[in-house]
C-alpha cells in the first residue's frame, strides 16, 4: 500500500525549473528519507505533497486524493524547515492552538508537547527557546492532529546528538503504530535510519532505494561515500 | 498524460466553521496578551492624541450656536483612530504570519481561508472595543466631549471601524512583499480617505469629482454616522444605515482578501 504516488511531476519556481518530472512513490507505514544537497528541491517536492506548491504538471496522491485536498488537511501534518511557531506564544498555547484546528483538545496538545520532551518549558514563550526545542515545538504542532502522513523538512537540524537519536526512535515508533513519514535531510548519516531513500540532485531523483541496496550499489559501507559513487557512476566519470 | 494534474483542489475559502474562527481569534488575542507595551497602547493613546487635540482647541472660541471645533473633530476621531491602528496592527500581523511560515502550515490544516481572516476580525474588533469604551470614556468625561446620542452608538461605529481597517489591512497584506512596502500601504489606504472623509472639507464644498470619491470611500459613511450620533438624541435612519455600509465593506474586504489568499504559491 502506497501513501504517496507522484507522476511525472514538474514545478517551476520564478523562470527555473526545480522539478523536471519526478515520478516515485511512499510506502505506507515507513519512514522514506529525502536525501540530497541543499537547492536539490527536497523542500519544494515537500510543499507539493501537502498541497501549498503551485505545480506545473503531473499528479501527486496522497492517502488516495489529490495533494492538498480539503478532506486531507485533518489526515496530513506537516514541519517546515524553519520552525514555523508563534514566537509570541507559549509552547502548551501554540499546542493546543493547532490541537484545536484538528479538532483535538487540551490533553492530546500537553501529550504532544511531552511527546516532543518539552513538558518542562510548556509554559516558556516560544522566542525565549533554543533553536532546537523551536523545531520541537514546531513538530509536536504536527503530532497533535495524529496525522496518517507526516512531511517533515529536516527536523533534526541543530539538535545535539542524543536528541537526534531520541526524534529518530520517535519517528520509528510513529511508523509502528501506522505513520508514514517522509522525512528530508541533507547529511548522509541520517539516511542510515530510514526505511527507504530517495536520493534527490537537481530535482531529480537519483536513486530510489534502501540504505542496504544503497551500500550495495555505491560499493562501500559508509552511506556518505556510496551516495558519491553512486553519482559518479550516474556522470559517467570513474568511481 | 499530464493533464490531472494541477488538480486545483476545492476552495475552501467559503467553508466556515464557527469553531476555527472562534480558535483563532482566540489565538491572536494570546499573542496579543503576551505584548504588554501594544495591549497599554492600543488602550492609552487614543485617549492621550484626543488630549492633545482638547488642549489645540480649548482656548479657541467658537460661534455662538455652533458646535466647538473639538466636540465635532473629536467624535470624528473616535472612529478614525480603531481605524487607523487596526489597519496598521492587521496588516504587520498578517505579513508575519507569512514570513514566519505559520501562514503556509495553517493553510495545510483544517481551517479555511475565511476562518483565519474573520478571526482576525473577531480577535482585534474585540480589542478594539476595548479601546473604544476606554476612549469615549475619557473623551466625555475628561475632555466634556459633547454628545447629543449615545455613547453607546459612538462605541458600535468605533468597532465597526475598527472591523474596516482590520479587513483593509488583511486585504492590503496580501500584496506586501515586504514590511516596507506593508506600512507603506497605510498612507496609500488611509490617508485619502481621512482628506475625502469630510472632516477637512464638509463633503458639499468639495469639487464634485472628488465628492464622489468620497461617496466611494467606506470611512465617509463612518464619519457621518458619527456626525448624526453627534447631532441627534436619537439613532437615525442615516447613521444605521452609514454603519450597514461601513459593515458591508469590512465584509467585502474580507472577501477579497480571502480570494487574494493564495493556497497554493511558486
Amino acid at each position: 500500500m502506497d501513501a504517496v504516488t507522484v507522476t511525472d511531476l514538474v514545478v517551476d519556481r520564478g523562470r527555473r525549473r526545480v522539478l523536471p518530472g519526478l515520478s516515485f512513490t511512499v510506502p505506507a507505514g515507513r519512514v522514506t528519507g529525502l536525501l540530497g544537497p541543499s537547492g536539490s528541491g527536497k523542500s519544494t517536492l515537500m510543499r507539493a505533497l501537502v498541497g501549498v506548491q503551485r505545480v506545473r504538471s503531473g499528479t501527486v496522491t496522497v492517502l488516495g486524493r489529490p495533494a492538498g485536498s480539503a478532506a486531507l488537511r485533518s489526515r496530513v501534518g506537516y514541519v517546515t524547515q524553519a520552525p514555523s511557531v508563534y514566537a509570541d506564544l507559549t509552547v502548551r498555547e501554540n499546542a493546543r492552538y493547532f490541537a484545536a484546528l484538528y479538532g483535538r483538545g487540551a490533553r492530546a496538545a500537553d501529550a504532544a508537547v511531552a511527546d516532543v520532551g518539552l513538558a518542562d518549558a510548556a509554559g516558556q514563550l516560544v522566542a525565549d527557546l533554543s533553536g532546537g526545542q523551536r523545531g520541537r515545538a514546531s513538530l509536536a504542532c504536527a503530532l497533535v492532529g495524529d496525522p496518517e502522513l507526516l512531511v517533515l523538512d529536516e527536523p533534526t537540524v541543530g539538535l545535539d546528538p542524543v536528541l537526534r537519536v531520541e526524534l529518530w526512535e520517535q519517528f520509528h515508533a510513529l511508523a509502528r503504530a501506522g505513520t508514514t513519514l517522509v522525512v528530508s535531510s541533507h547529511v548522509m548519516d541520517e539516511a542510515a535510519r530510514c526505511d527507504r531513500l530517495l536520493l534527490l540532485r537537481d530535482g531529480a531523483l537519483l536513486a530510489d532505494t534502501t540504505p542496504a541496496r544503497l551500500r550495495a550499489d555505491g560499493r562501500s559501507d559508509d552511506l556518505e561515500a556510496a551516495f558519491l559513487n553512486v553519482v559518479r557512476a550516474r556522470e559517467g566519470s570513474p568511481a | 498524460m499530464t493533464t490531472a494534474t494541477t488538480d486545483r483542489p476545492r476552495t475552501t475559502a467559503a467553508h466556515l466553521s464557527p469553531r476555527l474562527t472562534t480558535a483563532t481569534a482566540g489565538r491572536v488575542l494570546r499573542q496579543l496578551r503576551h505584548d504588554h507595551r501594544t495591549i497599554a497602547m492600543l488602550l492609552v493613546l487614543p485617549s492621550l492624541l484626543l488630549g492633545l487635540l482638547y488642549l489645540l482647541w480649548k482656548d479657541v472660541p467658537t460661534l455662538p450656536g455652533q458646535p466647538g471645533t473639538f466636540d465635532r473633530v473629536g467624535l470624528t476621531m473616535l472612529g478614525i483612530f480603531p481605524f487607523v491602528v487596526m489597519f496598521l496592527v492587521t496588516s504587520i500581523a498578517m505579513l508575519r504570519e507569512r514570513t514566519s511560515g505559520t501562514l503556509e502550515r495553517l493553510l495545510t490544516t483544517p481551517v479555511s481561508r475565511l476562518d483565519l481572516l474573520l478571526g482576525y476580525g473577531l480577535a482585534f474588533g474585540s480589542a478594539a472595543a476595548l479601546q473604544a469604551v476606554v476612549t469615549v470614556g475619557v473623551a466625555t468625561t475628561v475632555y466634556d466631549l459633547e454628545v447629543t446620542g449615545s455613547v453607546w452608538l459612538v462605541v458600535l461605529i468605533a468597532v465597526v471601524d475598527a472591523v474596516l481597517g482590520v479587513a483593509l489591512g488583511l486585504l492590503a497584506s496580501a500584496f506586501a512583499r515586504s514590511e516596507f512596502q506593508a506600512v507603506q500601504f497605510m498612507p496609500v489606504i488611509v490617508l485619502p480617505q481621512f482628506f475625502l472623509c469630510g472632516l477637512l472639507v464638509p463633503r458639499e464644498q468639495m469639487a464634485g469629482w472628488l465628492q464622489a470619491v468620497s461617496d466611494v470611500l467606506p470611512l465617509t459613511y463612518a464619519v457621518e454616522a458619527l456626525q448624526e450620533v453627534g447631532r441627534s438624541a436619537e439613532a437615525t435612519g442615516t447613521m444605521w444605515a452609514d454603519v450597514g455600509i461601513v459593515a458591508g465593506a469590512a465584509l467585502l474586504a474580507l472577501a477579497l482578501a480571502a480570494a487574494t489568499l493564495r493556497r497554493r504559491t511558486s
